[in-house]
């Protein structure tokens, strides 16, 4: 799914797609993995997104699942809080949004929006702040206090697919579809980029991620403006690639960025390349 | 002065787009509120997990993992799909269709990483699904007198202590009834499962909607 095509170059194929093709292959991975259970009877992988056990031993927990659930007033299971604390971990070391990227299903769904989007020429876009999903989350909290179920859970379009594919997709489907609709036809970028509360949630954690993208070449930069058109979060890369002096920092600090690494991808220049928040 | 009117305007501009952002998202949380709740009001058939806590904080605790789902060896349950009628993810399962085998060590709740499945259960025969009831006196064959059936007294893992075969007399005619009895009961289905009428004679209640006395897994 190439969201432009980019210039003849020496670049081959491969280069211009390949942390697009890493990615997909991970998102797609990580399913086939919990449907090696239900469709072969390997249960490498057990549960689903929210709650899920590798090889019968470590348990892996969802923590903004569980963040509304403590909100609730339940008391969690170790095992859940244990999950979860190795999941934050995790995304502590590679990049909070690296979940959105690299292993959220509905990721696939929005990037598929936006390339017909493209395709299309829609460029018709309603415009909405960012901090919205932030406010989602915090509204995803609050209500889950006061109803003591686990709110966002009963609207997730993420667990709605994930769950349908593993277990049963019931009417999840049209949740999907919304979403893929609402990104193609009314906000360019819609659901992931500024409604999203798991999003928001992943890019709180990034924001003390330890693996970012940066810009080191960044004088080579011909101002083609690919890496923009491309990222699904493009105000994160102006303060690195085009910075106020010229000792500011090339590394992309701002925990929007989901380390996707189509900007590495689609850039000729080859300025971009994946390094630690140090440099 | 010029600075001052702009900087009441932006104050003003700023108090308007709070408000507006809590008015939003007050109203996006009535909706996603109102809808949680409502989905969260389970129906008669469907029937939770052994071990699973007081209903109105299961869909709290439980993250819709499917965990319990997978460690069942009947595949006795299920997870519920968006537009049931049973809250989306959570556990459940029909008593006709697959009924709990009460497995002596309840795999579903060791499973359960959240304890939505309490492991204060450790004795199946503890455990408080519901409570089966004798929907049908007018069907059961038993009581009718169409023949000789105690199939869901036989069903029950638990026969002389959760159901019994009580000898009735209505003028001359005597009869067994199968009799629940309440306390001992888990709601595993067995019984309604067993039925051998068309409609199930006998049917398993919620423990929420039987509200007995629930207060032997705290
Ligand atoms: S800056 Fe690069 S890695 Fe980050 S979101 Fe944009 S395209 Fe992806
Ligand atoms: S006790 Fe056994 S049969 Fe019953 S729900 Fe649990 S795992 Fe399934
Ligand atoms: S294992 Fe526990 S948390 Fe997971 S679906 Fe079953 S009851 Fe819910
Ligand atoms: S539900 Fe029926 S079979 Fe199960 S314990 Fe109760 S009476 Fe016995």
């Amino acid at each position: 799914m190439s969201e432009t095509a980019p210039a003849a170059t020496e670049r081959g194929l491969w280069q211009r797609n390949k942390w697009l093709l890493l990615r997909r292959t991970t998102q797609f991975s990580i399913l086939f993995l919990f449907l090696l259970g239900p469709w072969f009877g390997i249960w490498w992988l057990k549960g689903n997104l929210a709650s899920s056990v590798v090889l019968d031993t470590i348990g892996l927990t969802d923590p903004f699942i569980l963040l509304q659930s403590l909100a609730s007033g339940h008391a969690a299971g170790q095992a859940a809080v244990f999950g979860a604390v190795i999941v934050l971990m995790f995304y502590l070391l590679v990049g909070g949004r690296v979940y959105c990227s690299w292993v959220c299903p509905i990721n696939v769904v929005t990037d598929a929006a936006n390339w017909l989007r493209n395709r299309l020429k829609l460029n018709l876009s309603w415009q909405l702040k960012k901090s919205t999903r932030l406010w989602i989350m915090v509204m995803a909290l609050a209500t889950s206090a006061i109803t003591g179920a686990i709110a966002w859970e009963a609207v997730n379009p993420i667990t709605m697919l994930q769950r349908g594919l593993v277990f049963g997709m019931g009417l999840a489907w049209v949740i999907v579809l919304a979403v893929f609709l609402f990104d193609l036809v009314v906000t360019r970028r819609g659901w992931c980029s500024h409604l999203c509360p798991v999003g928001a949630f992943y890019g709180l954690v990034g924001k003390r991620s330890l693996v970012r993208m940066n810009a080191p070449e960044r004088t080579a930069c011909t101002d083609c403006g690919d890496c923009f058109r491309v990222c699904p979060e493009p105000h994160v890369i102006i303060p690195a690639l085009k910075p106020e002096k010229d000792t500011d920092t090339s590394v992309i600090l701002d925990s929007d960025c989901t380390n996707c690494g189509r900007c590495i991808d689609v850039c000729d220049e080859e300025v971009f390349r994946f390094s630690t928040r140090f440099g | 002065m010029k600075s001052n009117m702009s900087d009441r305007l932006n104050r003003r501009q700023f108090i308007g787009q709070c408000a507006h952002t809590v008015g939003s998202m007050s109203i996006l949380g009535l909706l996603l509120g109102t809808y949680t709740r409502q989905s969260a009001s389970t129906p008669a058939r469907a029937i939770r997990p052994p071990g699973a806590i007081a209903e109105e904080d299961f869909t709290g605790a439980c993250v819709r993992c499917g965990l319990c789902v997978r460690d069942c060896p009947y595949d006795t349950l299920k997870l519920a799909e968006f537009g049931s009628d049973v809250a989306t993810g959570t556990p459940y399962f029909i008593a006709r269709d697959i009924p709990c085998e009460m497995c002596e060590d309840i795999p579903c709740v060791a499973a359960c990483p959240t304890d939505a499945l309490s492991k204060d259960l450790t004795d199946i025969r503890d455990a408080d699904m519901g409570v089966a009831v004798l929907t049908g006196p007018d069907t059961c064959y038993s009581v009718t007198g169409v023949a000789h059936c105690r199939a869901c007294y036989v069903a029950c893992p638990i026969r002389d202590e959760a159901i019994t075969m009580e000898q009735k007399r209505v003028g001359n005619r005597i009869y067994f009834e199968p009799t629940v009895h309440a306390q001992h009961c888990t709601g595993c289905g067995k019984c309604e499962q067993g039925c051998v009428t068309e409609e199930a004679s006998i049917k398993v209640l919620p423990r929420h909607l039987a509200k007995h006395d629930a207060g032997r897994i705290a």
